[in-house]
């Protein structure tokens, strides 16, 4: 049989010289990727981080080059990070020196030069590595059939971090494209361990689905199973906060015991103070370094490369370094705040100790009480192999907007083929006809139904033909300079004095500072002095409490799976052994007091405090669901004469507060919640709007540039409101308006994941009156007036400032309205705890 | 005339509406300002196909606004049309109901910068400024000028005033007026704004002033010390010095 075959006639001999000279032996799912080559079928490797898992990707390649010699682009290597593509090169140029090998590895990012981008263009090199913005603006060359046609092997690396995302999207469109191009051309996936390895086979087959037949998938060594511990603190167990200072004196002995840590945090704010904190206790100058997304490339780049030389004890980084080259040093990693997710934990425990036959070094540090639950619940799931992940979503409208813009620009095409080829990609394997012909008429016409647009189309359908072709050239002027799914925030580089750029924060953050005012960037005390341009200008040093930039979107929720199994724990007294003695006495204390939440229904608990009903609901469902929640549970209650002043949600729970008890729990859960008040709330949400603008530029509606105005500050030319605004009113069923919805649902509403807490409970809620708050209900509590609520109208923001004024004028009158403040969907009224 | 008077220019009461025009009761004339009409299709033909109903919506306001307080004379005060080709993108409904509006009362179509020449074919007298009693008309304020007598109303600059409440900044359209002049927000559905705090405005409003901020179902009034300027030009350091601003 075949496959009995022995790996030499597999590898050439001057390939296992290769190997030997280097003290190594082919690893057996190496091997198996040859095969996959040999008969010509696309391949999923998943492996965990080590092994050589790149090299097996590359390696049919170097053999198949080495042995037949050959201009023109022979495999394009597909890479979520620049730096990794960068790095990646790097790595391949040495078996290719040292094997004399006739093969030319180039990159190609944003950052390459239009000289060289030129050159690759006339004359590409064998292999080319990029990222799927890059081959989305090759691809709609004119000459991209030139460019592609012999191309014979397609590798994607970290697979796992595109597929399900809008990035992953348009690599799908790009990978159909190339399928065209290209008929010869295999798919390769590189994949960390995943959950569902079924949807990754189904974005590698060439028919967009899992039973495709084409796709092999191979099984890299799992390595010995990570030995994962929960730090128990000595301090004080926090009732709730999210930053651990308690906990790192404890992290700091760690890392001076152990050779190289990492410490990941959760957000960029918790990076800075937990780099702080460290700095605070590192009396023996340990050499401790921080890494996060807003700091500058550079600073990052000098980060890592003192990383790879061995020279740091400690990196603070948030998922800026979840991706990347192996460093082999990394013997601890520390995870300070809750987890949130297995598959992200391990792909963060992965990075300690790529020699697979060692077992991964891992300490997580809860920062409260329901963080414990959570930690102990994702080491039962790694103990169990456990994975979570979400079930894929349809692929973005408003990406295959900006795809289909781009295969114009490239050159004429029909629709029906076209239809064809975009379905063959697997987020869009489901995508209706009537969906993909509104998308193309928004596209070529902007898709109104007053179709007032005829003479400013951007797409010209040709009566003679059949084809859609670009209006003018202005068009893929425009889509050039407009390609890529990543909108970010507008953002403002930080300066310290004269010197160098630190990096960028959040335009809204800056306009919460007044001069003087200090903050924590990249590790320092900043003073704040002035705005010069589109940069910050700084100084060191600084009086006063220093802010924390916020980040928009940087919170992740609590994943669906490790939800489950908090629940499942709390339910079930007799795994709390495992839990620290301050945790296991408060849940004994819950159950004496009040209820433990039961695994498929739902706890919710009222109590009075003060002159406020408070009612506690323990969905579990992540804060952004539970945010939702509260929107539409205060709107109802307030229909009911409840009198609701404010809600608080986390991860975890919920909890609303108003003038009056509720008594009929049931029905104020009823899912019906989910009609028309979801929809009038959607509507005025701030969360819409921040989503429509980002389907907005990524559809190319709104231009990022302008051909002739690259220089603006502003990345985005026209405000996203106002369109919403009108759009909303005169054509809420527009396809951008239902790819907004969509992305929201999904997203920052997380209705999806509502609606099926709402079913799985129904008929299943336990309402427990209390006469006081319940031991399970204090963390939530302490939260009140420190959590940012979304989505408040802007007339009760107004009327508050101009209370506020009123206030100030006659202070005499603030004791007699004491309770104001409230409103529907809104505010923080404050309780005295 | 439904509502009262909520502020006072140069000895005149007027109403500033929610919708952004601006009523004199006494004379039962109405003012907007920028209507800013095809500016959707101007982006358009430039291959930003922004939805084509901001005309639609501009008129629509305005009808209701007419339509409430039923007044003798209206005043647009200056770029109503956004660009001098914009009245031939115009579509035949919008252009009908502009000649409507313009047959039923003494229409006048001020001057601006965005349209010199206003259309002569929709209806309408077309002036560089109007004066009438102690007020003057006009689109762009000027600097120590003032019309009959010192108070002047005029549009151009679509005024935004931003408060902060609970930690986080508003900013909607407002008018500003020191009294003796007033500044009127845009009407226009895709028009953006200008902070009132922004040093352009500055020689004209002066230190202390008044807006009256556009919420969604009131105005809000606040006095220019409590507002918050916008980022860009919020606290700009002079090249030299280096002094915070």
């Amino acid at each position: 049989m075949d496959d009995l075959s022995p790996p030499d006639t597999l590898l050439p001999p001057n390939f296992l010289g290769w190997f030997s000279s280097r003290g190594w032996a082919p690893h057996a799912h190496q091997i198996e990727m040859l095969k996959a080559a040999r008969d010509g079928d696309n391949a999923l490797l998943i492996a965990p981080t080590g092994g050589g898992k790149t090299l097996s990707g590359f390696l049919p390649s170097l053999i198949d080059l080495s042995e037949r010699p050959r201009e023109g682009m022979h495999t394009l290597y597909i890479s979520p990070l620049k730096a990794l593509a960068v790095d990646i090169q790097r790595n391949l140029e040495s078996p290719v020196a040292e094997l004399r090998l006739p093969i030319r590895t180039e990159t190609r990012t944003g950052d390459t030069s239009a000289a060289k981008r030129q050159r690759q263009r006339s004359k590409p090199p064998q292999v080319l590595m990029t990222t799927p913005e890059s081959l989305a603006l090759m691809l709609s060359y004119t000459d991209a059939e030139k460019i592609f046609k012999g191309l014979r092997c397609v590798v994607i690396d970290e697979l796992h971090a595109l597929a399900g995302t809008k990035r992953g999207d348009l690599l799908a469109l790009g990978l159909a494209r190339l399928a065209r191009l290209a008929p010869l051309c295999r798919r390769v996936g590189l994949s960390a361990t995943v959950a569902h390895p079924a949807d990754l086979r189904a974005y590698l087959s060439k028919t967009g689905r899992a039973d495709g037949g084409d796709v092999r998938t191979v099984l890299g060594r799992t390595g010995a199973r990570a030995q994962v511990d929960i730090l128990t603190t000595r301090e004080r167990l926090p009732w709730s906060g999210r930053m651990a200072v308690h906990s790192l004196g404890e992290v700091y002995d760690r890392i001076r015991a152990a050779g190289t840590t990492l410490v990941f945090v959760n957000t960029r704010a918790q990076a800075e103070i937990v780099f702080q904190e460290l700095w605070r206790l590192n009396e023996d100058g340990l050499a401790i370094a921080l890494h996060h997304g807003s700091l500058s490339a550079e600073q990052r780049r000098k980060v890592e490369a003192a990383m790879s030389k061995g020279s740091l004890r400690a990196v603070v980084a948030t998922s800026s370094l979840d991706l990347g080259i192996d460093w082999a040093a990394v013997d601890l990693v520390v995870q300070v705040g809750a987890p949130k997710g297995v598959s992200r934990l391990l792909q963060r425990i992965g990075r300690a100790n790529h020699r697979l036959d060692e077992a991964s070094r891992a300490v997580l540090v809860p920062a409260n009480r329901f963080e414990v639950l959570e930690c102990r619940a994702a080491v039962q799931s790694i103990e169990s192999r456990t994975l979570d992940g979400d079930p894929t979503r349809p692929g973005g409208l408003d990406v295959l907007a900006q795809h289909i813009l781009g295969m114009g620009c490239a050159g004429a095409f029909a629709a029906d083929e076209l239809y064809g080829e975009v379905t063959s990609a697997a987020p869009y394997a489901g995508l209706s006809r009537q969906d993909f012909d509104d998308v193309l008429d928004f596209v070529a016409t902007g898709g109104y139904a007053l179709g007032s647009y005829d003479r400013f189309k951007r797409l010209t359908l040709s009566d003679e033909d059949g084809l859609y072709r670009p209006a003018s050239p202005v068009v893929s002027r425009q889509y050039r300079m407009n390609v890529g799914t990543i909108v970010a925030a507008v953002t403002l580089k930080v300066r310290l004095g004269r010197g160098a750029v630190l990096g960028e924060i959040e335009e809204s953050f800056v306009q919460s500072l007044l001069p003087g005012d200090t903050f924590l960037f990249a590790g320092q005390l900043l003073k704040f002095l002035g705005i010069q341009e589109t940069t910050v200008n700084c100084a060191k040093g600084g009086q006063g409490d220093p802010k924390i930039p916020a980040y928009a979107g940087s919170k992740m929720p609590l994943s669906s799976h490790l939800a489950d199994q908090v629940r499942a724990m709390l339910s079930d007294p007799t795994v709390w052994t495992d839990l620290p003695p301050a945790v296991q006495e408060w849940l004994r204390l819950q159950r004496l007091r009040s209820l433990l939440p039961t695994r498929d229904g739902l706890l919710v608990e009222t109590f009075p405090r003060g002159k406020q009903h408070f009612m506690v609901a323990y969905c579990f469902e992540g804060r952004n669901a539970h945010q939702t929640l509260g929107m539409l549970l205060t709107r109802r209650m307030e229909r009911a004469g409840l009198k609701p002043l404010g809600f608080v949600a986390t991860d975890y729970v919920l909890s609303v507060w108003s003038l009056k008890p509720v008594k009929d729990v049931d029905s104020l859960f009823d899912q019906d919640m989910l009609g028309d008040d979801l929809e009038a709330w959607m509507d005025e949400s701030s969360m819409l709007r921040r989503t429509f603008r980002n389907v907005a530029v990524i559809s190319c509606l709104i231009e990022r540039r302008h051909p002739g105005q690259e220089k603006t500050g502003r990345q985005v030319t026209f405000s996203s409101d106002l369109i919403y605004d009108v759009l909303r009113k005169y054509e809420p069923n527009h396809v951008l308006l239902r790819a907004t919805r969509a992305d929201a649902a999904g997203g920052l509403t997380d209705v999806r994941r509502l609606s099926d807490m709402l079913a799985r409970v129904k008929g299943r809620i336990t309402h427990k009156p209390l006469p006081r708050v319940s031991p399970l209900a204090v963390p939530v509590l302490l939260e009140v007036g420190r959590e940012q609520v979304f989505g408040s109208a802007l007339d009760d923001l107004l009327d508050e400032a101009a209370q506020e004024l009123i206030d100030e004028a006659m202070p005499e009158l603030k004791e007699a309205d004491g309770q104001r403040g409230g409103g529907r969907g809104g505010g923080q009224g404050a309780l005295p705890l | 005339m439904h509502s009262s008077p909520n502020l006072t220019l140069n000895g005149v009461d007027l109403l500033a509406d929610l919708s952004g025009a601006l009523l004199w009761p006494d004379r039962r004339l109405l003012v907007v300002a920028d209507l800013h009409l095809e500016k959707g299709s101007a982006f358009a033909q430039r291959g930003q196909l922004l939805p084509p109903y901001d005309t639609g919506a501009t008129l629509a306001r305005l009808e209701g606004v007419i339509e409430r307080h039923q007044p003798e004379t209206v005043i647009c005060l200056g770029d109503s049309f956004h660009d001098r080709r914009a009245a031939d993108r115009l579509s035949r409904p919008d252009a009908e109901r502009i000649a409507r509006l313009t047959a039923a009362r003494d229409w006048i179509w001020v001057t601006g910068n965005h349209d010199p020449e206003p259309p002569a074919h929709l209806g309408g007298r077309i002036a560089d400024a109007v004066t009438l009693g102690a007020l003057c008309f006009r689109h762009e304020a000027t600097a120590g000028a003032g019309g009959g007598g010192g108070g002047e109303v005029s549009g151009h600059y679509h005024p935004v005033a931003a408060v902060r409440a609970r930690g986080r900044r508003v900013r909607a359209r407002c008018f500003a007026s020191d009294g003796k002049r007033l500044i009127m927000p845009s009407f226009g559905a895709y028009t953006g704004g200008l902070n009132v705090l922004d040093r352009v405005l500055a020689p004209l409003l002066g230190r202390r002033f008044q807006v009256h901020i556009m919420g969604r179902e009131k105005l809000f009034e606040f006095p220019s010390a409590r507002l918050e300027p916008d980022l860009e030009r919020a606290f700009r350091m002079p090249a030299a010095s280096g002094v915070v601003g």
